[in-house]
């Protein structure tokens, strides 16, 4: 184990040598070029052992990653904004086929107008593609998800690409120290893949047929199944890392949920912000606490209503909007969560951060404060756009 | 036919038993079946390299030619092509 | 080896096994369905074959049933070229690491949409990254497989769904694309023209081509009764047709190297090919000759461009 100093691309791109990945193929569309670039640099002087494509599209990106995959092969491939979306036919594919690829999204906004700043739209735009979606925090996160998103898409049970979510620049292009694994210790924790399937002139199959209405329904219904029978997959591997790496990874991460009036429920980057300003706001005396989502997809229900269930306000927080629908996306499944489990909790639903929009410690204190107006009734709102200009 | 259900599929949909078609037999589209003259058949081949189906089995040891009817389609070609007029087309 | 040696094969001498079988569900008399049966009796077991959406990949694949008996997967339509990329780069690595042993051939199908049209980028991308695969485009001139819709492969004239013989347009007003031009423009080893009614030129090109260490392309005309509307026993006469009437010249080009394979000496008028297929039915009136004498004109063109290419005439 050693520090070192990283950017979020960087730390990825430094997982995917531990990882001693076979194919990358990737497009280069910023920010993520720096995951790609370093990535580059590694098969350029020979500390991995990988085929790097350098394809002419994100569309042939993934394409060719699922070619690999379906040969057996340890496959990453990183995007970001419009990569993500002309993706986006692929990543259905991807799932459907059940091969494991490992994404790094660098998330940023849709066009337009163009922008080539963080908010969660590129990701939220294809929540349904059947993938596995974890957000990180920070670059450590990065780093350590990165190499739990093999375990998790590799495994034999799951088999599912997995998408592993950060910011773009707040994360990506921000030098951290990272607390970095030995060699040894991630090929122990990642053994090669043995993969469920591949195509082998030895056992000829058919992969990817024409199916009717009499058996595409079935298919949907089998990968519904393995989505959600992959919770255990990926606590298995969360628990084994936290045990190889000394950090801890949930599903979700709370603080100062045991107490809190109002919660706020947020994703990625913004985490830290509204951790510390509630810690500050704590010390002040006010019952506030925080739920990072770090799994979106299977979406933790259980987890979340554990950790909620005795809030008064919730506070939720949107980087990316949902056009004409009652509220954005995370806040639509956390009030999904809250009907099944007959909970009803106020909730504040903020739309925030798009295109880069920066998030300060004001602006998580302005979040808290109009849940409190919300518990007394002093708002009607369901739905406020913070930090935009009137 | 009931079919299998979900939890008994194979996963993502893919064939693992390869060259299955085998089992669905295309003669049923038939409207007229070609017939060989085996007197006339010099054991060219070009009816079995030109037929879309497969649907012409080729033998080695005796230097024949036979139709499979389960899986030929009666499109024809191989009495069109066949350069002694050996296989006639005759109406189901 | 380097250059691929044309290593002529009989028909006597080729496997009695089909790794394509019956029971597919292509239209009886398909030319497609002899293009890729030939081409896997050409390249035999140890092959990957990749598919792009199309005609032979939905007639082939019908759930539960496969007509392949060779590793085999589809994608999507625009995608095959990308698709066998990455599994050649996946076979050089795990060859690499010591975690495989096989060295199978890979071959994409696609048919003129998912090549000429929609699959044109990611191919043009896997031929400039110089992957080892052998692409077939199998032309049957339209988008067959969803209703005969014009695609940048129909011929100039012809009548299809989307480019209908009206009271103002007759047919299709562009000429065809040039499909070897621009993969040779990618200066890949080897690129070359076959139609299926010319079976041991074919096969000896998917043969020659699978030798090459890099991207080969063979751009095979496979007829098709439903959409050129003739009678299904015809596909092969079609095919020939075409290439006597100097429609469909047939050629390779060998690191730039031009080579007619098919030199057709004594050329039928183009009216002799038009006249037998229902989607140039319309050609035929009298107000619509002057079509007629287009492309008989851009064929003298074409076929002399061609000749001068080749280093002959
Ligand atoms: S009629 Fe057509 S399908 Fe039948 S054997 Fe002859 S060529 Fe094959
Ligand atoms: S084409 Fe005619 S002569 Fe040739 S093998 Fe077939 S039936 Fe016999």
């Amino acid at each position: 184990m050693r520090v070192i100093g990283l950017t979020g691309d960087e730390a990825v791109a430094y997982a995917v040598k531990q990882c001693d990945v076979d194919v990358i193929a990737a497009y280069p569309i910023t920010p993520q070029t720096i995951i790609v670039e370093r990535i580059s640099d590694f098969v350029a002087n020979g500390e991995i052992n990988a085929e790097y494509v350098c394809v002419e599209s994100e569309h042939s990106a993934l394409s060719a990653c699922i070619g690999a995959s379906a040969m057996g092969a340890r496959v990453f491939t990183a995007t970001a904004s419009q990569g993500l979306a002309l993706m986006h036919e692929i990543l259905y594919i991807a799932s459907s086929l059940r091969l494991p690829i490992v994404m790094a999204v660098v998330n940023r906004a849709l066009s337009a107008p163009i922008n080539i700043h963080g908010d969660h739209s590129d990701m939220m735009g294809s929540r349904d593609c059947g993938w596995i979606q974890i957000y990180t925090e920070n670059a450590q996160e990065a780093y350590d998800i990165t190499i739990q998103a093999f375990k998790i898409a590799e495994n034999p049970t799951t088999s599912l690409p997995v998408t592993v979510n950060l910011d773009g620049f707040i994360i990506s292009h921000s030098m951290e120290r990272v607390e970095i694994l030995d060699d040894d210790d991630v090929k122990r924790f990642l053994p090669h893949r043995s993969p469920l399937y591949r195509l082998d002139v030895e056992n000829p199959i058919t992969i990817g047929p024409l199916c009717f209405t009499d058996y595409y329904f079935e298919f949907k219904r089998q990968q519904a199944e393995a989505i959600e029978g992959s919770y255990k997959t990926i606590m298995n591997v969360m628990n084994e890392y936290s045990k190889v790496s000394g950090r801890n990874y949930k599903f979700i991460d709370t603080y100062g949920i045991e107490d809190a009036e109002i919660l706020i429920i947020c994703m990625g980057s913004t985490c830290g912000t509204a951790r510390f300003t509630a810690k500050r706001l704590r010390e002040r005396g006010e019952k506030v606490g925080i739920i990072k989502v770090s799994l979106y997809r299977p979406f933790p229900c259980e987890e979340v209503i554990e950790a909620i269930k005795n809030a008064e306000v919730l506070v939720v927080m949107d980087r990316a909007v949902s056009f004409g629908a009652p509220s954005g996306p995370l806040c639509s499944d956390i009030k999904n969560v809250l009907y099944d489990f007959g909970l009803k909790i106020k909730i504040l639903n903020i739309i925030y951060g798009l295109g880069g929009r920066d998030v300060s410690q004001n602006d998580i204190e302005q979040a808290f404060k109009l849940g409190f107006k919300l518990k007394l009734g002093d708002i009607k709102d369901k739905v406020l756009w913070l930090g935009v200009r009137e | 036919m009931s079919k299998t259900g979900w939890r008994n599929l194979p996963i993502a949909g893919i064939i693992p038993k390869a060259g299955s078609s085998l089992e669905y037999k295309t003669g049923t589209w038939r409207a007229f079946k070609p017939v060989v003259d085996e007197s006339k058949c010099t054991f060219c081949l070009l009816c079995w390299i030109y037929c879309p189906d497969g649907a012409v089995k080729r033998f080695n040891s005796n230097k024949k030619i036979s139709i499979d009817y389960d899986y030929c389609k009666g499109c024809g070609i191989c009495a069109s092509e066949c350069p002694v007029k050996a296989i006639s087309m005759v109406e189901e | 080896m380097v250059g691929g040696e044309r290593i002529m094969v009989t028909l006597k001498e080729l496997p009695l096994e089909d790794y394509i079988v019956s029971g597919h569900r292509m239209c009886a008399g398909c030319g497609s369905a002899i293009a890729a049966r030939m081409a896997l009796k050409a390249a035999g077991p140890n092959t990957i074959v990749v598919n792009a959406t199309g005609c032979l990949e939905v007639a082939t694949t019908i759930y539960p049933y496969t007509s392949w008996r060779v590793p085999w997967i589809h994608v999507a339509f625009e995608n095959a070229a990308a698709v066998a990329s990455g599994i050649e780069v996946a076979i050089k690595v795990l060859t690499r690491k010591n975690l495989m042993k096989q060295q199978p051939n890979i071959i994409a199908f696609g048919g003129d949409g998912g090549t000429f049209d929609i699959g044109i980028q990611a191919l043009s991308g896997a031929l400039e990254r110089g992957h080892r695969f052998l692409y077939i485009c199998y032309d049957n001139e339209a988008y067959m497989n969803t209703g005969i819709q014009r695609s940048s492969a129909t011929p100039l004239g012809a009548a299809t769904t989307t480019s209908p013989s009206g009271r103002v347009i007759p047919g299709k007003k562009e000429w065809k694309k040039d499909l070897i031009g621009i993969a040779v423009a990618h200066s890949i080893p080897y690129a070359a023209t076959a139609c299926i009614s010319y079976w041991s030129d074919y096969i000896n090109k998917v043969k020659k081509a699978l030798n090459f260490n890099g991207p080969t392309v063979i751009h095979v005309l496979s007829p098709c009764q439903l959409g050129w509307r003739f009678d299904p026993s015809e596909t092969i006469k079609i095919g020939r047709l075409a290439v006597q009437t100097r429609i469909f010249p047939i050629y390779e080009v060998e690191y730039g190297k031009y080579k007619l394979n098919i030199n057709v000496t004594k050329p039928l008028p183009v009216i002799e090919y038009i006249k037998v297929q229902g989607r140039f039915r319309h050609l035929l009136e009298p107000q619509n000759s002057h079509i007629i004498k287009d492309i008989q004109e851009n064929v003298n063109l074409q076929w002399s461009r061609l000749l001068k290419l080749c280093s002959i005439g």
